[in-house]
């Protein structure tokens, strides 16, 4: 019966006309919209609307000499945003433009490399991919798997889960993914250090917000490129996290003297707040579920457990609450209970 | 509980009751979630027996759906008084019956993980002592959550090792009840999945007391989700301390289970509130 739309392996064909529909219906509803206001002019509205390709809207914002940073918004991904919601950096150096994360598409990678070339006049040379959501890789087609590097984790990870990822974007963000496909990284990142141009890039190979999250420090600047690993005034994702592994991975970040530190959702800061938010969290979510599962609490009842106050200015705080209960729970259940069957 | 003569008068005033409130009031209930379903649900599972949308039958659905194979479902219905049966089930799913309850000495509160198809209502229809159904659910909407996540692809070869190997845990609450979370290593097959695995599914939970009292019985199907996890709450007998769970899947399998009340009080109710 339930094969699920997310891990279902899509036919091309049955794709393109699920999308159809959805754009359809999708036009319609603006079509209507439109009908209330223009009256009867608003066939004209209908044609402009089925015309216009779907774009981006992307600012960079400078946050270093010869450093730029595109601002994710502080959303789940939708038809509305087309999963614009993660932060990307752009270096610019001599041998070329550096990307730090492609963004949620093939139509956003096209995108940012254009952008990247305005700002620095040189085509990407090399285009990092800190971890394996969707969110962070699915620009990656325009760069090609030679410019692409990755840890192995990462690659491993994305080689094994990329076509679901990319089925579960499909059905989140609609038609803003058309054409999208997964791209391995061509380029292994090792932990170390590597020289591109004349920017020093320390690569630190870590886990915890996944199995492999890579973060970037660029000694030139300062700027610690943290990934996944941190997140600032929007609630961390726990849906591949193992939680100890990430507060040790918080740890190592905070030992580096950066100047300012790119979170992978939330605005760039030049203190560390990002990591002591993110460690706060997982501090928290780890207690509260541990707290409720060992009271007894079913999932839909310690989704409703209270939140502190110093939460309700981050954003999407509730929601990922939830979800990391459903992330959670099964673990604890399969582990912390006693066997009671008579096999036993 | 009511004598049974007291109990066929009280039907026979409510039943009086709701005729003339019929009459006054021909029209059928309205389906509040408006489901192109809901006729053919009404016809399967109650047939022309007298129901009604009943917002004291609460169900509760995450409001994101990380996992289609696994979305917690609690249906609690304590705040109806004679609740003979509740059936859970969900329109737009291949196969709709979920999960049917008998809360012989148990509390019309049930939790447990569904497995959905597409979005789809999620109800659960109460029937009372009076012959009535009644009716609560919620939409659920089935789009996942941003920055990842679809099911991870499971390895099932190894089923036949863990099938039947059950963890729980009981907790006594304030109110009396006891509260039993449990999760049965079981595949749940439906048989529609397109690599042909055979329907195997566990039909039948019974939740007896030392005694042999059967307190709660759950009849399960294709839809609930695979290793099932059940939160439930039961009336134990005074003094007794283990609460027993017999299973049995349509491969004809049996499964048995006790589970130690004595070990810890709840602290459910707990103050949980220091911010
Ligand atoms: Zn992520």
């Amino acid at each position: 019966m339930l094969p699920t739309v997310l891990s279902r392996r899509p036919l091309a064909s049955e794709f393109d006309s699920v999308q159809k529909r959805d754009v359809d219906w999708a036009d319609r509803r603006a079509f209507l919209k439109t009908a209330g206001v223009a009256g009867g002019l608003a066939l004209l509205p209908m044609f402009a609307l089925e015309a216009a390709p779907l774009r981006y809207t992307l600012k960079p914002i400078e946050i270093a000499p010869g450093a730029w940073m595109l601002l994710g918004v502080d959303e789940a991904i939708t038809r509305e945003n087309g999963g614009a919601i993660a932060n990307i950096t752009i270096l610019d150096t001599r041998e070329g433009a550096v990307v730090i994360d492609t963004g949620p598409s093939r139509r956003y990678g096209v995108q940012l490399a254009e952008v990247a070339r305005e700002l620095t006049g040189k085509p990407v040379v090399r285009a990092f991919v800190t971890h394996f959501h969707p969110d962070h890789v699915f620009g990656c087609q325009p760069f090609g798997a030679r410019a692409l590097a990755a840890p192995q984790g990462v690659i491993d990870g994305l080689n094994q889960s990329g076509d679901d990822f990319a089925s579960a974007m499909y059905y989140l963000a609609g038609d803003w993914m058309r054409g999208t496909e997964v791209v391995l990284p061509g380029r292994v990142v090792e932990a170390g250090y590597e020289d591109i141009g004349e920017r020093r890039l320390r690569t630190l190979v870590l886990g915890g917000h996944t199995d492999s999250d890579l973060a970037i420090f660029d000694e030139r600047s300062g700027l610690l490129i943290a990934g996944d690993l941190a997140f600032l005034d929007r609630a961390p994702t726990t849906p591949h996290a193992d939680l100890s592994v990430w507060q040790k991975s918080l740890k190592t970040l905070d030992e580096i003297s950066f100047a300012s530190l790119v979170p992978g959702h939330g605005p760039m800061e030049k203190a560390p707040r990002a990591l002591r938010q993110t460690s706060d969290w997982l501090k928290l979510i780890e207690e509260r579920i541990r707290g409720a599962f060992d009271r007894g609490l079913d999932m839909s009842e310690a989704m409703g457990e209270p939140l502190p106050s110093w939460t309700d200015k981050i954003a999407l705080a509730r929601y990922e609450f939830e979800r990391s209960v459903m992330h959670l729970y099964p673990n604890l259940e399969a582990n912390l209970w006693p066997r009671v069957d008579q096999a036993n | 509980m009511i004598g049974r003569s007291n109990l066929l008068t009280l039907a026979t005033l409510v039943l009086g009751f709701f005729l003339s409130a019929a009459v006054v009031q021909a029209a059928e209930p309205v389906d509040p979630l408006n489901s192109p379903m809901w006729e053919e649900m009404r016809g399967q599972f109650f047939g022309l027996a007298r129901y009604k949308f009943d917002s004291r039958v609460k169900v509760s659905v995450p409001s994101v759906v990380e996992n289609q194979a696994q979305v917690p479902i609690t249906v609690d219905a304590r705040q109806l008084q004679d609740v003979r049966k509740i059936v859970v089930f969900a329109d737009l799913n291949p196969v709709q019956h979920a999960l049917t309850l008998t809360p012989h000495e148990a509390a019309p509160y049930v939790s447990f993980r569904l497995k959905v198809e597409q979005a789809t209502p999620v109800r659960a229809a109460v029937l009372t002592g009076d012959g009535v159904w009644h009716v609560g659910g919620e939409f659920l909407e089935a789009a996942g959550g941003g920055c990842s996540s679809p099911a991870m692809a499971r390895n099932k070869s190894d089923w036949s090792l863990t099938v039947g190997n059950t963890r729980g845990r009981a907790w006594r609450q304030p109110d009396g009840m006891s509260r039993v979370r449990m999760t049965i290593k079981h595949p749940m097959d439906t048989g529609l999945t397109r690599d042909n695995i055979p329907a195997f599914y566990i039909e039948q939970l019974r939740v007896r007391s030392t005694g042999g009292k059967v307190l709660a019985t759950i009849e399960m199907r294709e839809p609930v989700s695979e290793d099932p996890t059940l939160t439930m709450m039961v009336r134990m007998p005074l003094g007794e301390k283990l609460i027993g769970v017999d299973g049995r899947d349509i491969g004809g399998n049996l499964f048995s289970s006790k589970i130690d009340m004595t070990w810890r009080e709840s602290s459910l109710n707990a103050p949980n509130r220091a911010e």
